[in-house]
């Protein structure tokens, strides 16, 4: 069990989120061995050029896993009901990736307590990389 | 939605090719995939997983798994083991070096872990396009389930295709 509980959080709050990165081509070459997504655009710097990207860049899906591990940092990952995010910018190779959760509404639903959350990444100046929501069940 | 490449300027103009609607609503080919332990090890290390139950299998039993539990977002990795992951392209004409990840969302009905073997069912479940056809949008929705057939999962896909004809002659 983890540290969260349903009477103790209230809306607005943030809770504790996670910073990743500087990205490096490694650590890009490294996720897309691990995930299997080996699409170009992410790898070969040749390719991404021919496709009109100025440069590699970072798997959306890197920065979303990001985000969930921040989400099972404070629950279980059994709790987790849902989670939805929108790639809303490029994540380039340099960037600093900050992970946040904020809690969004209490309410129950299926006879259970659940929290909703705004899920979010940005960069250190605080622009937006992903946007999305997540929903937890809490005891 | 013109997807003719920019790099090959001697490539035929196709006459306003668009995607064919009546893909809406088709199945692509339903696949199984065995969830391997040293999959999701791996993509525990190069994620910066360190909780021990992603990877160590001791730990996870400890914590009252059956073995491994499948991350949260690796049901999209386990998605592209696909025999075919380029067919939703294939079908629709698509040149895979103009699509970029634009949305992903994950329902949950259960935690999956190493071990299993887990059923995905695709289909396409909406085409549209937006800024006067300059950028196209592939949904594709998957359900996960378990051998028995509960479902374990539901994933939607959204993926945005661009024009990279017109973002040269803006």
């Amino acid at each position: 069990m983890k540290l969260l509980d349903f009477d103790a959080v209230q809306v607005g709050d943030l809770l504790p989120g996670l910073s990743e990165g500087p990205i490096t081509r490694h650590a890009i070459g490294r996720y897309a061995g691990a995930s299997g997504d080996y699409n170009p655009l992410h790898i070969d710097i040749d390719y991404a050029r021919r496709a009109g990207m100025p440069d590699v860049f970072a798997h959306g899906m890197l920065s979303m896993t990001w985000l969930a591990r921040a989400l099972t940092d404070v629950v279980d990952q059994a709790a987790i009901r849902s989670l939805s995010v929108r790639f809303v910018a490029i994540t380039h190779v340099g960037d600093e990736v900050r992970c946040r959760l904020r809690v969004t509404d209490k309410f129950v639903c299926d006879d259970e307590k659940r929290v909703a959350l705004e899920v979010s990444a940005t960069n250190p100046l605080g622009e937006l990389r992903l946007i999305g929501s997540a929903v937890v069940a809490l005891p | 939605m013109n997807l003719v490449r920019t790099d090959r300027p001697d490539a035929p103009q196709p006459a306003a090719p668009r995607f064919d609607l009546r893909l809406i609503g088709s199945e692509l080919t339903p696949f199984s995939v065995r969830v391997e332990p040293g999959r999701l090890r791996s993509f525990a290390l190069a994620t910066g997983q360190a909780d021990p139950i992603y990877s160590d299998e001791a730990a996870a039993r400890r914590a009252g798994h059956p073995s491994l539990p499948v991350p949260p977002t690796f049901l999209f990795c386990l998605e592209m083991e696909s025999p075919d992951p380029m067919e939703v392209y294939e079908r629709l004409g698509i040149d895979y070096a103009q699509v970029l990840h634009g949305e992903q969302h994950f329902s949950y009905h259960r935690l999956a872990h190493a071990g299993e073997t887990l059923y995905f069912r695709p289909r396409i479940a909406d085409l549209y396009e937006k800024k006067n056809g300059a950028l196209g949008f592939v949904v594709w929705e998957t359900r996960v389930e378990a051998s028995d057939g509960s479902p374990v999962a539901d994933l939607r896909s959204v993926m945005v295709v661009r024009d990279p004809v017109r973002q040269v002659a803006r």
